[in-house]
């Protein structure tokens, strides 16, 4: 029991972090989430609080595991594309797109030139729809609201561009082993077009509104500051470790589908805390849109479908003449193709950061094992390194700052 | 009708095949083989890739010098996963862990063959702290142990959990 004359008002500052409380070892626990808006997703939290500041963070996940793993050795090759883009819902076209370069890694086959482009142009339009969802409810959880409903008026504009090339909104499914679902539609360049014309006003808008105010930045600056080095050690990836300073991104290091070829740079912030993590998202979205743009301008005519035999369907007027061709198609169409033994690891920069498929082939038309290295995993395991010492209020906004998707994490 | 052939149509013949469309650098690892030749299995080099199955005893020692040594410097750990080689298998899971070099942009598969009733491996944590949750959740869907791990508990099924869902016995429905 202590006396009065003892007991002082517990501060909340930062500063006392450390010095022993007054009012001795009363920490209190609470449980934040799984049910709460701002975990963006069924992710718990376990605080251990010391008045306000966070002594320790216990990031508690699983609510959302489904299995999809497991289901992925069930599936046919093909048929997986259905599952990889439920993962990470908001960066769906990047996660079906790693997983296809890796089963066409397997089976030695290059996808022709347009569906190259075709399929960064998709992933550059998507990385901005789920760079526009974080932007909304980051700034959200940190208190403005009209921002979100500002994201959400250009994400409804590439959602509708997705529905015109695919026919869904969220989980499209569009790009195929080989190729792709189908061409674009005319109407699609158009609308993207219109939509590239009018996202850098969006941009300065966003900068007028939220980049520029101070009560953002006082938020921001200093808070959930993790540096390069232990960023490293801790595993975040993307635009996470892009603030710590450390410059690596895959479409730079290790290309795929052509990143080599356009003209873009790598975004990089040096201060480690939410205001660097800001900063780079919005810049890769400039970055993203000036993709886009190369992308409308190279464009080339040509097929879409790889002309290996495993991957496309026999024309109809062959199979008419020859047996061995009309066995092939009944084969593909019932059986599924077979991919060779082997075994291979291709990793890709989701929006979130290293976005890894590991893949083990049995020779059969299954996977045996897909293994995918999630982004948004890792960069929650950082969470407690960020956010102990901080207010439980800055808890918040670093877990915005890290962009975490639970479709991703749990799988 | 057409004239029947017995030969493929040529559609069917002009496969060419390319190479694989990413350029993923994998190390040269002629000082590792060397230098670590006991604790080397093998050597497997497909895609492009190189995968180098070590014995569980050296692990620790190998992935410590690959992380200091300045040729290679693996200062970043891109994935731990586990993969079961099958129910009747022997060995019957393989623990693969993928290192990346941010200095020298290259990369190396590490794969550690386990027993089933000897499914236990070093954990890797020491060395690189981000191996805590990925040894958790290879331990919490195939039951692999990891030796000295910090905090080895269940990440992503309910802690009372029974049996390891991505091992191949475990049913796919109906459990």
């Amino acid at each position: 029991m202590v006396s009065t004359k003892e007991i002082e008002v517990p501060t909340t500052s930062v500063k006392t972090l450390g010095k022993r409380d007054p009012l001795g070892d009363q920490r209190m626990t609470i449980s934040l989430g799984p049910q709460h808006p701002s975990t963006h997703g069924v992710l718990r939290v376990e605080v251990e609080l010391d008045g306000e500041v966070v002594v320790a963070a216990r990031p508690d996940i699983g609510y959302l595991h489904t299995g999809m793993e497991k289901t992925m050795e069930t599936q046919k090759w093909q048929q997986v594309v259905t599952i990889t883009c439920r993962m990470d819902y908001l960066n769906s076209m990047g996660n079906d797109l790693g997983y296809v370069l890796a089963v066409e890694k397997l089976l030695g086959v290059e996808a022709t030139p347009r569906t190259q482009v075709l399929r960064v142009m998709l992933t550059e339009l998507n990385r901005l729809s789920s760079h526009l969802v974080w932007w909304g409810t980051h700034v959200m959880d940190i208190g403005a609201m009209s921002p979100f409903f500002y994201a959400f008026v250009q994400r409804e504009k590439i959602l509708d561009m997705f529905e015109c090339v695919s026919g869904a909104r969220l989980h499209q499914s569009y790009f195929r082993i080989g190729g792709l679902m189908a061409d674009i539609p005319d109407t699609f360049l158009p609308l993207l077009k219109d939509f590239v014309a009018q996202f850098p006003d969006f941009l300065k808008m966003a900068g007028r509104l939220v980049t520029g105010n101070k009560i953002f930045q006082s938020r921001t600056k200093g808070i959930g500051v993790i540096s390069a080095e232990d960023a490293l050690q801790w595993g975040l990836t993307g635009p996470s470790l892009r603030g710590s300073g450390v410059a690596w991104d895959i479409r730079k290091t290790e290309p795929y589908s052509g990143y080599e070829t356009y003209d873009f740079e790598v975004p990089i912030e040096k201060d480690g805390d939410i205001w660097a993590r800001y900063l780079v998202r919005m810049r890769e979205m400039e970055e993203s849109l000036g993709i886009i743009q190369q992308t409308i301008d190279r464009l080339p005519e040509g097929p879409i479908q790889s002309d290996h035999p495993k991957l496309k369907l026999p024309e109809r007027d062959l199979m008419k003449e020859h047996i061995d061709v009309m066995i092939h198609h009944f084969l593909l169409a019932s059986e599924g193709f077979t991919v060779p033994i082997g075994e291979v690891y291709f990793p890709i920069e989701s929006a979130r950061g290293e976005l890894g498929y590991y893949i083990v082939s049995d020779g059969t038309e299954r996977p045996w094992r897909v293994r995918v290295k999630a982004p948004s995993f890792l960069n929650l395991q950082a969470l407690p390194k960020m956010s102990e010492g901080y207010l439980l209020a800055d808890l918040i906004g670093i877990i915005g700052s890290i962009d975490i998707v639970l479709g991703d994490i749990d799988r | 009708m057409a004239e029947a052939s017995n030969q493929p149509h040529e559609s069917l013949q002009s496969v060419v095949l390319r190479g694989p469309n990413q350029t993923s650098q994998y190390a040269d690892i002629t000082t590792l083989s060397s230098r670590f030749a006991g604790s080397i299995n093998e050597i497997i080099e497909s895609l492009g890739e190189i995968t180098v199955v070590v014995k569980r005893e050296g692990l620790l020692e190998l992935l410590t010098w690959l992380r200091d040594e300045p040729r290679l410097y693996f200062n970043f750990l891109s994935d731990v996963s586990g993969v079961d080689l099958g129910e009747f298998a022997t060995p019957r899971f393989a623990v693969a862990y993928h290192l990346y070099s941010l200095k020298h942009n290259h990369r190396l598969r590490l794969k550690v063959l386990l027993e089933e009733d000897d499914a236990q491996v070093p954990t890797v944590s020491g060395i690189w702290k981000s191996a805590n949750w990925m040894e958790r959740e290879v331990y919490d869907l195939f039951g692999v142990d990891f030796i000295n791990h910090p905090d080895l508990r269940r990440i992503l099924m309910p802690a009372d959990y029974e049996g390891y869902p991505l091992r191949k016995d475990f049913p796919v429905r109906g459990y």
